[in-house]
């Protein structure tokens, strides 16, 4: 079958898309952004984690077919010309990334948790970003990338008001 | 003919950032931007026109004979390219990183559950699991080989390897043994010495390393007969050696390239897809990419020995041991893997930190038709430590003893001997590091009043508003070798390129480290930048066109191939200043580089690296090797067997609902010596890492078997710890220098791995009053049910 959606903003095309086909695999292997991580396959860990809609969803859990006429936003569209996000500056400087295999997803569900809350406790944050698995970390220089993040982007909101 | 091979040009564009930051700075990681924008290539993501899907048919059953695989109807299937089984092989059918013992291919029979039997090579991965499906395999199903009981008694219960074709150094079905008397040994009269005597039996759960990248990688096969293999791996060249006989080609038309690693942990150690991969390309002649789902990763790596440990302390009234018994048995599963090597530590890091006069120790790894184990962080040093950390707690509460007390009382230092003889000959701060976490504040106590109940065991399900639970605190301490050991040579190898590009001196850095995700790569650009004076540094992708830097593992690579780059860049700078003798006839003995600036320490600037070197390029290439060590001598474990040691300690504080047996660690406080910290950002965050895998292992974390079936090969039932399992996790670092390493830095990537399990146990262990004397610790465990 053939799917069309808008990826990040530009409109996309996969054609011969089996049924079975995730949304996870559409983006990796046909249309070129693989991004959006492979570790389970089953909705466990949140490294597929995009927006589809505006909303973090878990990508392997959506069937291609689902996307049709839809937005998906993925990690590679969180940066603009303007630069990175301050949610991606602050995992860098933050030291939040190690193998950054379970980045991407925590990057989109940071980025969400901080557009509906932009000054989340630290309870908050371990509640929101609890589906995303995180094997090298321990999370402690993941809460300091969030918190980062957070004070960085009410720094900006407030100068800018 | 590569179109989009992802790996190498790409992956270097941020690497040559320049950066005023040296050593002992924390400067960002070179591939960090790439990775926070979803475009670091990792293995799983690399791709190639007309590549092929590979995927490997595997054992239901742990033990038993094929009679007959039939691959006609999976050939037939449009879009399958081949099917392979070793009868295809064209080279040697085995492998193994210590023993080859185990098959590329099932041969004839199969000894675990999940063991790989036939391959395929398909258009889609869909066709490919059809074209799985449709072999047909004739088996016939033995009793498995599972229990310690039926391992040791092969004439009873088979052998998992016959007699006639084992190749380990053991015997049976026991794949190697070690023995280790200190001082008198462990005697009736010893025994008799002592005035407290506490004892016993403690049990590990099998832990899966649970990397989030899963095993995956892209064979190209080349013009040349050979073969270019894209690899998330620890260790590219061991990779080959095992790989290369199998293909039956020489080991220099094997080339591998380091693609993007997610996590290790020594998962990767062992080979996964690596052979199949290969094969399937040679026989294809199209490049083929195999990645694993997770339930086939927790099938196609090997995980952390289970063991089952007896010990025996005796002490004095005042609380000195006076000597330590320790019989440790660790299931290695059906193929030896690094087994021989984990029982080396276990058998000499048994019995901890601690000044022991007399010492006996047996540690043995058994074949055994479970899922195979080798290394996993803290290798062989874990699983004792969970037994003398607790035997320590024991003697504590005979003595009425405070436990850290106890410990410190008996803590070696620097001078003193291991129970292998080998004198410890550099600092070792062991009862410093358990005052430090026992003078950090406790974290306040419970509020009823004020409380967030996403905060306490049960978290979001919203179990407990306050009732029933209970704090406790726990303290441990653990040792853990770094580098490889027992007279085994783990060089590394460094080449550094210093040039001028674009006006400016720009150093490359080329290793065959694999940048597993503990920013190796980081501190490699750290170094050459303190070397060289310079600001700008590239890092060239890791490959096999320079020589091996050994393994990412046994906290080695900062040591090892760190050491190589600082060597390798030193004999750039002494070749760069002796140009200038040449040229200028300097005669002072105190040049250095700083700035971009060849530098008399006394008489200032002489003049620039640019202009000295001009159009030439300086590029030198340095092994490092570390100081020699030993063998252990079989029966009585004597012998310089380790480069260097290492310690950490960890305060626990727990809350436990004790009606429904739920655990949350509140806060694991971690102190550790690292030498020198050349990178203090990264080094917190291993530290970190470390400690939340010894969460797991000690509260969630375990691979169930039954009868030689794994029960739960997926992220929904082998539960590592989330965000909101991990407490916060102070750390202290300790900086002693230790005279023999490069800048007297210490490894530090698995002494909290190998510390943190007990000091959580025991805090839970003080909350409820129960004994727990296996890890992990289950809720059953707690309420009694079990």
């Amino acid at each position: 079958m053939r799917v069309t959606f808008t990826a990040n903003g530009k409109p996309v095309e996969a054609d011969d898309v089996w049924e079975g086909e995730s949304l996870l695999y559409v983006l990796r292997e046909r249309v070129g952004l693989p991004g959006s991580k492979n570790a389970c396959e089953q909705g466990e860990c949140g490294s597929c984690t995009v927006y589809l809609d505006g909303t973090p969803v878990c990508s392997c859990l959506v069937a291609a077919g689902q996307v049709q006429g839809r937005e998906v936003r993925t990690v590679e569209g969180l940066a603009d010309e303007s630069g990175l996000d301050p949610v991606q500056q602050a995992f860098i400087d933050a030291g939040a990334v190690q193998c950054g295999f379970c980045t991407p997803g925590l990057l989109v569900q940071t980025h969400d948790l901080l557009d509906r809350q932009p000054q989340p406790s630290d309870t908050d944050i371990r509640e929101a970003l609890s589906g995303n698995l995180c094997r090298c970390t321990g999370y402690e220089k993941i809460m300091d990338a969030v918190r980062l993040a957070s004070a960085r982007k009410c720094e900006k909101a407030g100068a800018s008001e | 003919m590569s179109t989009r091979t992802i790996q190498g040009q790409k992956n270097l564009q941020d690497i040559n950032q320049a950066s005023k930051d040296g050593i002992g700075g924390s400067p960002l990681r070179p591939d960090g931007t790439l990775k926070v924008k979803g475009e670091f290539a990792y293995s799983s993501d690399l791709w190639h026109e007309d590549m092929l899907w590979g995927m490997a048919l595997r054992s239901p059953h742990p033990r038993a004979n094929i009679l007959s695989v039939d691959i006609s109807e999976a050939v037939k299937l449009p879009g399958v390219y081949a099917v392979l089984t070793h009868d295809d092989i064209p080279g040697s059918k085995f492998y193994g990183l210590e023993i080859q013992d185990q098959p590329a291919l099932a041969i004839d029979k199969v000894r675990y559950h999940g063991e790989a039997i036939a391959i395929v090579a398909a258009d889609h991965p869909e066709t490919a699991r059809r074209a799985v499906k449709k072999i047909k395999v004739e088996y016939e199903v033995l009793t498995p080989i599972v229990t310690e009981e039926q391992c040791l008694d092969p004439e009873t219960y088979g052998y998992v390897h016959e007699p006639h074709e084992f190749k380990s150094h053991g015997h049976g079905n026991i794949c190697h043994s070690q023995k280790l008397v200190h001082g008198g040994g462990v005697t009736d009269e010893i025994r008799a010495l002592a005035d407290v005597v506490v004892s016993g039996h403690y049990e590990v759960g099998m832990q899966d390393q649970a990397f989030l990248g899963p095993e995956s990688g892209l064979a190209v096969p080349a013009e040349d007969g050979g073969m270019d293999l894209y690899v998330a791996t620890q260790w590219l060249h061991v990779d080959r050696q095992q790989v290369a006989p199998v293909l039956g080609i020489p080991e220099e038309k094997l080339r591998l390239t380091l693609a993007g690693v997610g996590g290790a942990f020594g998962g990767r150690e062992d080979l996964s897809m690596q052979i199949h991969a290969c094969l399937l390309a040679q026989r294809t002649g199209k490049p083929v990419k195999i990645v694993y789902a997770r339930d086939e990763s927790f099938f196609g790596h090997v995980h952390r020995h289970p063991a089952k440990m007896y010990y025996e302390h005796g002490a004095t009234r005042d609380g000195k041991l006076v000597y330590a018994d320790a019989r440790i048995v660790l299931d290695g599963g059906a193929y030896a893997s690094a087994s021989p090597a984990v029982v080396g530590n276990a058998a000499s890091l048994g019995h901890g930190p601690y000044n022991i006069p007399n010492v006996r120790m047996e540690a043995i790894a058994l074949y055994s038709n479970n899922p195979s184990c080798g290394a996993m962080r803290g290798f062989g040093a874990v699983q004792a430590c969970f037994g003398y950390e607790t035997q320590m707690d024991k003697l504590a509460a005979e003595l009425g003893m405070d436990p850290v007390e106890l410990r410190q009382l008996n803590a070696m230092s620097e001078g003193d001997p291991m129970p292998t003889g080998q004198v410890i000959d550099s600092p070792a701060p062991v009862a410093q590091l358990l005052q430090i976490v026992k003078d950090r504040p406790l974290p306040p106590p419970l509020d009823l009043d004020n409380l967030d109940v996403r905060t306490l065991p049960g978290a979001l399900s919203n179990t407990s508003h306050g009732e029933g639970i209970v704090r406790g605190v726990g303290y441990s301490v653990g040792i853990k070798n770094v580098g490889f050991s027992e007279g085994f040579d783990d060089y590394s190898t460094a080449r550094v390129r210093l040039e001028v590009i674009g006006g400016e001196p720009v150093a490359m850095v080329h290793t065959a480290m694999a940048e597993v995700g503990q920013g190796g790569i980081t501190v490699h650009a750290q170094i050459a930048r303190t070397e060289l004076g310079v600001e700008q540094v590239t890092i060239h992708p890791a490959n096999t066109e320079v020589g091996s830097a050994g393994s990412t593992s046994a906290s080695r690579q900062t040591y090892m191939t760190g050491g190589a780059v600082k060597y390798a860049a030193e004999a750039v700078k002494a070749a760069l200043i002796e140009k200038g003798r040449r040229r200028y006839g300097w005669t002072q003995t105190d040049i250095i580089l700083l700035g971009g600036k060849v530098i008399s320490e006394a008489g200032g600037p002489l003049v620039s690296i640019v202009d000295l070197l001009g159009d030439e390029a300086i590029d030198l290439t340095r092994e490092h090797h570390h100081r020699p060590t030993v063998p252990f001598d079989k029966e009585t474990g004597q012998g310089f067997g380790h480069v260097q040691y290492t310690f950490c300690a960890n305060r626990a504080v727990v809350d436990v609902d004790i009606e429904l047996g739920l655990v949350k660690v509140v806060e694991l406080t971690a102190a550790q010596d690292v030498g020198k910290a050349l990178n203090p950002l990264s080094v917190i965050g291993q530290i970190q890492g470390g400690c939340t895998q010894a969460l797991g292992l000690a509260v969630m974390e375990e691979i169930i078997v039954k009868d030689g079936k794994v029960r739960n090969a997926s992220f929904t039932d082998y539960l590592i710890p989330t965000i909101l399992d991990v407490p916060p996790i102070p750390v202290d670092m300790l900086e002693l220098p230790d005279p023999h390493a490069p800048y007297g830095l210490r490894g530090v990537g698995e002494a909290p791995t190998v510390s943190a399990t007990p000091s959580i146990v025991a805090a839970i262990r003080q909350a409820t009053g129960i004994a727990l004397n296996r890890i992990p610790v289950r809720p059953e465990h707690l309420t009694g049910t079990l």
